[in-house]
C-alpha cells in the first residue's frame, strides 16, 4: 500500500520538473566554502561540526587541488552525540584544536548534520568561553553552513562576513582608529589571484587587508620546521582594523544581492563599500583600477598600466585564432560572469553559461558585465549539473569548454578542449598558481586560450605545420 | 585545568594525552596498544566515515546505479574518485545524488528519492541499484528499505538500501553495510556452469588495473574466478558469487564480513591473502593450490606445479631488475600509513627487498592483534601508530628522518612540505602495485622518488641535515 503511495505522490510532487535526480553535480556543499575562507586567517585551523568523514572528504578534494597540507579539525561525533547533541565533543575538539595545533582562531562550521540535531553553535561557543574563562582561550568564529542549503560560494560569503561580524562587533561606537588601509574581500580565487590583488592596491599606493588571504597558507614554500599551522593569512588585528578603513571592495556580481561583510561593515560603521565584478578582461579590471583611483587619488604605477596595454596588444596579435568560436562556460556564479566578460571581449561567443548555484541572477550580471561586447546573449541556466550541461549544449556545438576540471569528461566526449580554470583542477598541475585576475590574469588565461586552439589544430592537422 | 593553560600558548608536543596508548615504540615497552576507538574530536584524524567505507567497497561494480541519497557533498567528493577500472560499462563513474534541500530535510526525501531512481533507472538501465543512506538521512527517518522495495518491483531490478549513515561508526561500519548490501545479490545466480576450481577475488578494487593481473595468474593456474569483489566488479558476478570453491580475501576489514557470511550460508571457505609484495602473492597463490588439491584432489593434478612453475617464472623475470633499483635504495628508510593494516604487513615486507627499513608504521583502523604481529615484524624503534593524525606524522617523519613516505592522498602534502619522497598507495594511484608485476612498479616508483635529484634542495637537506652535520 506504502509503496503505491510513495509512487503515485512522486508523481504529483514532481510534476512538471525534467528531473529530480543531480548527475555530476556543479557545486559543492556549504561547509567546504567555509573552510576554505577560514584558511585565509593567520593562525585559524578550520573545524567542521560533524561527522568525521565531512572533514576528511573535503581535505581530500581540497589538497588535491592545491597540493598542500589542509588540515580541517573536527568534532568527529557519532552516534550518541546525535541523540545527545554535539556540544561536549565541540568544546572537546576547540580545546584540542588551541591546544595541539596553537590556533589562534579557530573557524567552526557546521554541517547538515549538526543543523538538524539542532545544535546551536553560538550557545555552546558561550558556555565553552564561560567553563574555561580560567584559560587563555584562541578566538572562535562560527558560521552556519547547512550542505542542503546553498553552495560552496554561500559557505564561503559566510564565513568571512561571521570573520567580520564577529571580530568587528558593534556599531560606531566601536569602530576602530583610522587606518586607511581598504578592506579586500576578494572571494574565492587562488593564491596567484590574491597575490596580484595585493600588487595592485600597492601599485596605487593603497595598503590592502584582504580578507581571506590564503595565497601563503595554500600556496607555502618547502619547510625545514613542519608548522601545524602555515604561516601566513590576514592577522586577526588586521580584520579588527578593518571598521576602521577608508574603504572596502568585494569583488562578485553576484554575490550583492546577500548581506555580506562589505555590506555590514557599511551598515555598522560606515566604511564605504564599492561592489564590483570579478575583475576579468579589460572592462572590468578598469572596474578595479577606477574604484581604487577614485579611493587613493592616485593612477596606478607605470608597470600596472603597461599590462593592459600589453595585453590589447596580444588580442591584436591574437584575435583571428579564436575570433567567433563558441564556448560553453560553468563554475561559480561570479566566475562564469568574469569569464564570460572575458571571452566576450577577445571575440568568443559564449553559448551557453552554466552554474550550479540558483536564484543569482546570472543573466542580467552577465549583460551588465558585457554590455554591448556581447553580440548574442548566451543560454543562461542555474541550478544545474553536468548532466543538463551536456544535454543542453550538445545541440550548440560549442568548440571549447572553459571552466574547473569536472567538465574534462565532456570535452573528451566531444573532442573539443577545455579550457581549465577556478577550482577544483584535479587533473592538471598548478591550480593554485594559475591566474585569472587583472590585465596579467587575462593575458594568461589568452595566452593559454590560444595555446590550446593551437594545438589542437597542430595535432588534428596532417601536416602539423611547423609555424602557425 | 592549569596544566591545560600552560599548555594552549607554549610547549605544544605533537603526542595527544588521550592517544598516548594508540602509539608503540618498538623494544621501549612491552607492547600494548589501544586501537578501534572513536577518533579525537579537534584532532584532524586521517580516518572517515561509515559512508566512505561502504562507498568504497560497492564503488567498483561497474554495472550498477550508486544514487547518494543526502545533500550534494557526499555525492560530490566521491565522483570518479579512484581508478577502478572497468572491462565493460562505466556507470560507476557517475555521480548521483538526490541533493536534498531544506525542505526535503523538513517533509522527508522519499519521495524524491523514488522519482530520482525512477528516472536513473529509465535512462540507465542499471542491473542493480545502491542507494546509499547518509547522515542526514538516518536522522529525518526516510523509510529507505519501503522505498528501495517499491522502486525494485516497479523496475524488476534489485534496488538495495545500503546503511551508511556517516556518523554511526567509521568506516569498518560502512566496510559491513556494504557487505550486507552485497548478500543480498550473492546467491540469486546460476551456478550451473561454474567449475569446482574456482574462486572470488575478494577486497581488490582494481584500482589499476589488479584484479586483471591476478586473475591472468589464477587462470594460468587452471582456476576460474567468478567474481572480482568488487574489482571490476558486475551486478551478475556477484549474484553467481556463491558458486565459487573458495574464496580469497584480501584487505583485513573490507569484504571479510561477506566472506564470513558466505561460509555460514553456503559453506564456501575463505582464505586471507595479500597481493602486495613478493612473498605474499606467492604465498597467496600457493593458499589456492593447497587448498583445491587437499579439497578436489582428483581435479587438481598438476595444481601445484602449475602455481610452482608461474611463481618461478614471475622470480626470475623480476628479482634481476629489483636488484638494480636496490642498489640504490639500500639503506633508505621508509615511513607507511595506510587504511588497512594488511597492506602495512605486506609493505614492510616488500621494502626489504629493495634494501629498504621500514620505521614508521601504522593504520587506520588495524586492531591490536594486527599491530602485535607489525611490531613482532618491525626492528626495534620503529613506531607503530594507530589512527594518526597530521602533527604525529610529521613529528615521526622529522624524527626518523625518512627518505619516503607510503601513504594516501590526505599523507601527501605532509611527507612534501617537509620535503619528503611519496608513493601513493591509495585510491589515486594509476600504477598497478599488486602482483608480481606490481612489486617492480612499486620499485619503480619508489626508486623514482627516492633518487630524485631535487631532495637536495629542500630546506630539511639544504640546511637541516648541513645543520645537524655540523653540530656533531
Amino acid at each position: 500500500m506504502q509503496d503505491d503511495a510513495i509512487i503515485k505522490d512522486a508523481a504529483n510532487d514532481y510534476k512538471g520538473e525534467s528531473h529530480v535526480a543531480t548527475t555530476n553535480a556543479c557545486k559543492l556543499c556549504t561547509p567546504l566554502g567555509a573552510t576554505l575562507a577560514f584558511k585565509g586567517v593567520e593562525g585559524a585551523i578550520p573545524f567542521l561540526h560533524g561527522s568525521q568523514g565531512c572533514a576528511t572528504y573535503m581535505r581530500r578534494y581540497i589538497i588535491s587541488h592545491f597540493r598542500e597540507p589542509m588540515d580541517i579539525a573536527s568534532s568527529s561525533l557519532g552516534e550518541k552525540n546525535a541523540i545527545y547533541g554535539g556540544g561536549p565533543n565541540l568544546k572537546k575538539g576547540l580545546l584540542n584544536a588551541m591546544q595541539k595545533y596553537g590556533a589562534k582562531l579557530v573557524g567552526v562550521a557546521t554541517t547538515c548534520l549538526t543543523e538538524t540535531i539542532g545544535d546551536d553553535v553560538a550557545r555552546i561557543l558561550a558556555e565553552f568561553r564561560e567553563e574555561f574563562s580560567d584559560l587563555p582561550l584562541a578566538e572562535v568564529v562560527h558560521v552556519s553552513t547547512p550542505s542542503y542549503s546553498g553552495t560552496h560560494m554561500d559557505g564561503f560569503h559566510g564565513a568571512v562576513k561571521a570573520l567580520a561580524d564577529q571580530l568587528c562587533p558593534g556599531g560606531m561606537q566601536d569602530k576602530a582608529a583610522p587606518s586607511g588601509r581598504v578592506n579586500l574581500m576578494p572571494g574565492m580565487v587562488s593564491p596567484a589571484d590574491i597575490r596580484h590583488l595585493r600588487e595592485i592596491c600597492l601599485g596605487f599606493g593603497v595598503t590592502p587587508t584582504i580578507l581571506p588571504d590564503y595565497s601563503e597558507t595554500l600556496d607555502g614554500p618547502a619547510l625545514l620546521e613542519y608548522e601545524n599551522i602555515p604561516s601566513g593569512g590576514t592577522s586577526i588585528a588586521e580584520i579588527r582594523a578593518m571598521s576602521g578603513s577608508a574603504a572596502s571592495i568585494e569583488l562578485g556580481r553576484a554575490i550583492t544581492t546577500q548581506e555580506t561583510a562589505g555590506s555590514s561593515l557599511r551598515d555598522r560603521f560606515g566604511v564605504p563599500l564599492h561592489r564590483l565584478g570579478l575583475p576579468m578582461g579589460i572592462r572590468e579590471t578598469d572596474g578595479l583600477f577606477n574604484a581604487l583611483k577614485q579611493i587613493s587619488g592616485n593612477e596606478p604605477s607605470r608597470a600596472l598600466s603597461l599590462e593592459r596595454g600589453r595585453y590589447i596588444d596580444s588580442l591584436v596579435d591574437g584575435h583571428k585564432y579564436v575570433s567567433g568560436m563558441r564556448a560553453v562556460v560553468y563554475g561559480e556564479e561570479d566566475l562564469v560572469i568574469g569569464l564570460t566578460a572575458f571571452l566576450a571581449e577577445v571575440g568568443v561567443q559564449p553559448v551557453l553559461v552554466a552554474t550550479g548555484a540558483k536564484n543569482r541572477g546570472v543573466a542580467g550580471h552577465i549583460e551588465a558585465a558585457c554590455g554591448e561586447v556581447l553580440r548574442e546573449m548566451p543560454i543562461v541556466r542555474e541550478g544545474v549539473d553536468f548532466f543538463d550541461i551536456v544535454e543542453e549544449a550538445g545541440s550548440l556545438s560549442p568548440d571549447i569548454l572553459v571552466g574547473h576540471s569536472k567538465g574534462q569528461k565532456a570535452a573528451r566526449d566531444w573532442g573539443i578542449p577545455l579550457l581549465r580554470c577556478g577550482f577544483p583542477i584535479h587533473d592538471r598541475f598548478g591550480g593554485q598558481r594559475m591566474l585569472h585576475l587583472g590585465y596579467r590574469g587575462a593575458q594568461s588565461l589568452f595566452d593559454r586560450l590560444v595555446n590550446i586552439v593551437l594545438e589542437k589544430k597542430q595535432t588534428d592537422s596532417d601536416i602539423g605545420y611547423g609555424y602557425l | 585545568m592549569t596544566e591545560t593553560a600552560t599548555a594552549t600558548r607554549e610547549a605544544r608536543p605533537a603526542i595527544f594525552e588521550e592517544r598516548k596508548d594508540q602509539i608503540h615504540r618498538i623494544g621501549s615497552e612491552p607492547f600494548s596498544m589501544a586501537c578501534n576507538r572513536d577518533s579525537l574530536a579537534g584532532a584532524v584524524s586521517q580516518r572517515a566515515c561509515v559512508f566512505c567505507g561502504s562507498r568504497v567497497v560497492l564503488y567498483p561494480i561497474a554495472d550498477a546505479l550508486h544514487l547518494v541519497h543526502g545533500p550534494i557533498g557526499c555525492a560530490a567528493y566521491t565522483w570518479d574518485i579512484r581508478g577502478a577500472l572497468s572491462s565493460g560499462p562505466e556507470l560507476h563513474r557517475l555521480s548521483f545524488s538526490t541533493d536534498l534541500q531544506e525542505l526535503d530535510v523538513i517533509f522527508g526525501g522519499e519521495k524524491k528519492l523514488a522519482k530520482a531512481l525512477d528516472e536513473l533507472i529509465a535512462r540507465h538501465s542499471p542491473k542493480a541499484a545502491f542507494v546509499y543512506s547518509t547522515c542526514i538521512v538516518g536522522l529525518i527517518g526516510d523509510d529507505l528499505g519501503a522505498v528501495c522495495k517499491a522502486a525494485s518491483l516497479r523496475h524488476g531490478i534489485p534496488v538495495i538500501p545500503v546503511q551508511s549513515e556517516g556518523f554511526k561508526g567509521n568506516k569498518r561500519e560502512g566496510y559491513q553495510a556494504a557487505c550486507k548490501a552485497m548478500r543480498q545479490l550473492v546467491g540469486t545466480g546460476d551456478i550451473s556452469d561454474i567449475s569446482p576450481l574456482s574462486v572470488n577475488i575478494m577486497g581488490d578494487f582494481n584500482l589499476a588495473g589488479e584484479t586483471w593481473i591476478i586473475k591472468r595468474y589464477l587462470e594460468r593456474m587452471g582456476i576460474q574466478v567468478v567474481a572480482g569483489i568488487t574489482g571490476d566488479g558486475r551486478v551478475d558476478d556477484l549474484r553467481r558469487a556463491h558458486g565459487a570453491g573458495l574464496n580469497m580475501v584480501q584487505c583485513s576489514g573490507s569484504t571479510q564480513d561477506l566472506a564470513k557470511m558466505m561460509r555460514d550460508d553456503f559453506g564456501i571457505p575463505f582464505v586471507r591473502v595479500s597481493w602486495i609484495g613478493i612473498e605474499d602473492v606467492a604465498e597467496s597463490l600457493y593458499a589456492v593450490a593447497d587448498h583445491f588439491e587437499l579439497k578436489h584432489p582428483e581435479l587438481a593434478s598438476g595444481l601445484v606445479e602449475r602455481t610452482a612453475e608461474l611463481v618461478r617464472d614471475e622470480l626470475s623475470n623480476l628479482m634481476p631488475k629489483l636488484a638494480e633499483y636496490r642498489r640504490d635504495l639500500e639503506g633508505k628508510r621508509a615511513a607507511v600509513y595506510v587504511g588497512g593494516s594488511f597492506k602495512a604487513f605486506s609493505l614492510v615486507k616488500a621494502f626489504r627487498h629493495l634494501g629498504m627499513e621500514v620505521v614508521i608504521v601504522g593504520s587506520q583502523t588495524g586492531t591490536e592483534e594486527d599491530y602485535r604481529e607489525l611490531a613482532a615484524i618491525c626492528a626495534p624503534g620503529t613506531i607503530v601508530v594507530d589512527d594518526a593524525n597530521p602533527l604525529e606524522l610529521s613529528a615521526f617523519i622529522k624524527e626518523k628522518d625518512v627518505d619516503i613516505f607510503v601513504g594516501g592522498v590526505k599523507e601527501r602534502p605532509i611527507a612534501f612540505k617537509l620535503g619528503v619522497g611519496f608513493c601513493d598507495h591509495n585510491h589515486e594511484r594509476k600504477i598497478a602495485l599488486e602482483g608480481f608485476e606490481g612489486m617492480l612498479n612499486f620499485a619503480k616508483e619508489i626508486h623514482a622518488s627516492v633518487m630524485s635529484p631535487i631532495w637536495r634542495f629542500v630546506p630539511r637537506r639544504e640546511f637541516g641535515l648541513n645543520k645537524k652535520d655540523a653540530e656533531v
